[in-house]
């Protein structure tokens, strides 16, 4: 399996799905991605199994805002800078480059990075959608240090983070990055093949591939064909009626209601969400929670809508993909579950019904 | 001259017909002329302007202000004509080099354009704090390399919407060392989105010919008529700017179609806050006009196969019209295409043998056009093609509102017919009189405007911020001619950045107001 210029596009859309709102526009990480492919070649996609035991994986994407990697475009060899403070760290070679956040823009970065380093890409990530914050992880649920991290800027500035917990490392790295414009690129939880057999979310890479081929595909249920791809509910479709955002300071909060057609007429959605989308509620009750991934699907394009970009009258298409099992596990649910984002009630898990 | 005397000339340059109107100083249309468009268009523009003219006693005598919309700019891009050789520095390295300038371009396109690009170190914060130090050296090597070559530079540094020193500083280097060469900047053409900026501004630069031959032609015109005014050329947000501007900016001329013709539609029906949709043979088009301007597009816009997001008007583009043929079965109803302008041969109400949507809106009542009898083979084909396209034109409403409140939608255009008087979250329907006009009279009405779309922090507070993006906003306008007094903000959008550790927005202010009278 490989990630070339024929299917870089497919990779791209599929992660607008993945993400669940968040994660920014894949945009400018698919033009970088294709932009290292046509001058490094292809990116080759690995199970985890291929690797030996003792073989360095590192985790790695941009961390900070999005919006301001719109303007400020990384150099295109922040993989490499990552790798070799690494390498200099542990003394081990990198052996392959793994998306940290399998949704946005981040699904797509790396695969410019593995391409500029010539390194395959680990078929898998650590959160298996988006997520806010950086102790948001899969390893963290194990008790794995998310520290040493690596941050470098666009001025190829390095910083290394030790920081005494995941969540000192993500307030430590949050203000760093600050401090650098707003967005930077990161490694962390840089581990051995034998380490990430426990925390990494396998076959993730292909999936979203998967499912972005299922909606290029003209002529048919987009949806259905996703849902052949990966097991998923769907829960309405609708018009987004209102939207309502505000910053909060660390993030973006609001909600969005959409109102019910077609085979739904009559129903009213409200979609909150924080960054990420939360929590899908009708008549007051949860029908769908974090950390499953609720995505709104724009009916016209088939693209996952990111929550920056939702506006009145947009045709949509709720759909949910269940959570990966690292997050449904009583550690996973304290961590990212419905109360851990301030809500009175717990997780609801998506009932899938066969594509 | 008292201003109520004054006469103001709007003429719209289409691909088909040159148009020109006549208003008073109270904008009252006393006169209206539809030309054909002369390839060399200067000949069809004077004859335009002489036909209008004509209408009313003394008429060149008594014009004070002659605005011109026209697609030259489009056309050019389209069909790669007149376009100018341009180099390209950008102001962004160390990074950005990931993603090079003019990538994805169409290779003719580019070919027919570019004579080199370059990436200097340079570039700003969303703060204005440098990135690095702008690479002076680095620039004048590359102008020297390219002197030979390039008829117009552009030039797109990272964030210069929130500060342009440097690109003004390049802009010197430019004269210093190439001499007299036109300069485009990236933040007078485009907002935040540093690829798609560059994209419009090195299309900019290319354009700068076509801007030159617009401008010559339209004074040739004018005086060869006597006439000696304030001359304007209509950009796409509904404002007007000097022929000096036209010539550095051609660029903002692009999309001034669609809304002149929304301006126009506004000002024909007194309506400031309206849904407009202008319905041709093949295509409708339908937008918003908000506080009298059309609502800006978010998203980045495709300008002859390249990306960009200068401000466009936010339009929903429909394959229907009067000439779209009513389908066959096998297909969807609406989804056999448009005869297009066979329109008054092929149509049955005309004697034709082809069933479309004009005879649909016949067979409804709506239209009373040729013969209805005709009709009368087809009528259920005919209401399901009517309800079909009520439908389509429904589901293009909301997605043109910016909310779920009822709006006047003001229909013009051909095939306007079509349109029903009774649409979902539309509180009227108006079918204003000299709608075949509204174009030039949008151009003729047209006022001026200024515009922020910067990163602000609200670490002062949120107010606070939007009160200064409102200022600066309305102290451009008011620099571009506007009269102070009557400067109104007329759009205000909030897109709060997400993962940031401090609130942090995206505001996108426009100020716009009626031209300062002399």
């Amino acid at each position: 399996m490989q990630i070339d210029l024929g299917n870089l596009a497919a990779l791209a859309l599929g992660c607008t799905v993945s993400a669940g709102g968040g994660g920014g526009d894949p945009r400018i990480g698919e033009l970088m991605a294709a932009e290292a492919i046509e001058r490094c070649g292809p990116v080759e996609v690995r199970p985890l199994s291929s690797f030996g035991e003792a073989e360095v994986i590192m985790p790695c994407g941009m961390i900070g805002a999005p919006t301001v990697m719109m303007e400020k475009i990384p150099h295109g060899a922040e993989g490499r800078i990552i790798r070799e403070t690494y390498e200099k760290q542990f003394g081990l070679p990198v052996a392959a480059l793994m998306p940290f956040e399998l949704g946005g823009l981040n699904g797509v970065l790396p695969v410019a990075w593995a391409a500029h380093a010539g390194l395959p890409l680990l078929d898998g990530d650590l959160m298996g959608r988006a997520f806010p914050e950086l102790h948001m992880l899969t390893p963290h649920l194990s008790g794995m240090s998310g520290s040493p991290a690596v941050i470098t800027d666009e001025r190829r500035q390095t910083i290394v983070f030790d920081a005494r917990d995941n969540v000192w490392l993500e307030k430590l790295v949050r203000n760093c990055v600050a401090a650098l414009g707003g967005s930077a690129c990161g490694g962390l939880y840089t581990m051995t093949a034998a380490e990430a057999a426990g925390p990494v979310i396998e076959g993730t890479v292909t999936r979203a591939l998967g499912i972005g081929e299922a909606l290029r595909r003209d002529g048919e249920d987009r949806v259905a064909a996703v849902a052949r791809v990966t097991p998923l509910a769907r829960l309405g479709q609708g018009k987004i009626i209102d939207i309502e955002r505000r910053a909060t300071g660390r993030f973006v909060q609001g909600s969005t209601l959409i109102e019910g057609h077609g085979v739904d007429a009559g129903r009213l959605f409200r979609l909150e969400f924080q960054n990420e989308n939360l929590v899908l509620l009708e008549d007051g009750a949860p029908l769908a929670t974090v950390p499953d991934v609720i995505t709104l699907l724009n009916a016209h394009t088939g693209h996952g809508l990111v929550t920056e970009e939702t506006r009145y009258g947009q045709r949509v298409e709720i759909v949910v993909f269940p959570a990966p099992a690292a997050w449904t596990s009583a550690a996973g649910l304290a961590a990212v579950g419905p109360r851990a984002f301030g809500y009175d009630f717990d997780f609801v898990p998506v009932q899938v019904s066969g594509g | 001259m008292a201003e109520h005397d004054e006469l103001r000339v709007g003429v719209d340059v289409g691909g088909t017909n040159t148009d020109a109107v006549l208003l008073d100083g109270r904008n009252r249309l006393l006169a209206k002329i539809k030309h054909p468009t002369t390839p060399d268009v200067t000949t069809g523009l004077l004859s335009a302007l002489q036909q209008v003219l004509r209408q009313e006693p003394d008429a060149a005598a008594r014009v004070g202000r002659v605005m011109v919309g026209t697609t030259h700019a489009t056309n050019a891009i389209l069909h790669r004509r007149n376009l100018r050789r341009v180099a390209t520095v950008r102001l962004g390295g160390p990074a950005t080099h990931a993603v090079p300038p003019l990538r994805g371009w169409p290779a003719d396109l580019r070919a027919s354009i570019s004579c080199g690009e370059t990436i200097v170190d340079g570039g700003v914060e969303m703060t204005g704090e440098p990135l690095v130090p702008l690479d002076e050296d680095a620039v004048r090597r590359f102008l020297d390399s390219v002197s030979e070559q390039a008829e117009g530079i552009a030039v797109a540094g990272v964030f210069s919407p929130v500060l342009p020193d440097q690109e003004y500083r390049v802009e010197e280097l430019v004269a210093e060392v190439l001499g007299e060469r036109p300069v485009s900047l990236s933040h007078e053409v485009g907002s935040l989105g540093l690829l798609e900026r560059e994209n419009a501004t090195v299309l900019n630069a290319a354009l700068v010919e076509v801007a030159e031959q617009v401008t010559a032609g339209l004074q040739n015109a004018l005086s060869a008529l006597g006439i000696s005014v304030e001359t304007f050329v209509a950009q796409n947000d509904g404002t007007v700017m000097s022929l000096d501007y036209a010539r550095r900016y051609p660029i903002l001329t692009i999309g001034s179609g669609p809304t002149n013709s929304m301006r126009g539609a506004g000002h024909l029906t007194g309506e400031r806050d309206a849904l407009v949709v202008d319905v041709g043979a093949t295509t409708t088009v339908m937008g918003m006009l908000t506080q009298g301007f059309p609502r800006e597009s978010t998203a980045p816009v495709d300008v002859g196969g390249v990306r960009t997001n200068f401000r466009m008007p936010d339009l929903v583009s429909l394959s229907l019209g009067g000439g779209t043929m009513v389908g066959p079965p096998g297909t969807g109803i609406l989804d056999a295409g448009s005869v297009g302008n066979r329109l008054s041969a092929e149509a049955l109400v005309f004697g034709g043998g082809v069933p479309t949507l004009i005879d649909a809106a016949v067979a409804a009542g709506r239209a009373a056009v040729g013969d209805v009898g005709r009709t009368t083979g087809h009528t259920r084909l005919l209401h399901r093609a009517v309800a079909a396209c009520d439908t389509r034109l429904a589901e293009a409403v909301d997605r043109v509102k910016a909310s779920a409140r009822e709006v006047p939608l003001i229909a013009v255009g051909g095939g306007s017919a079509l349109v029903p008087q009774d649409l979902p979250g539309v509180l009227t329907v108006h079918r204003p009189e000299h709608h075949e006009v509204a174009n030039a009279i949008g151009a003729a009405v047209a006022g001026v405007s200024g515009a922020v779309d910067r990163v602000f922090s609200y670490v002062n507070g949120r107010e606070e911020a939007i009160a200064e993006a409102v200022r600066l906003a309305r102290d451009e306008a008011i620099r571009a001619g506007a009269d102070p007094g009557l400067v109104d903000v007329v759009e205000v959008e909030e897109i709060p950045l997400a993962y940031l550790t401090q609130p942090v927005a995206r505001l996108r202010v426009k100020a716009a107001g009626p031209l300062r009278m002399p």
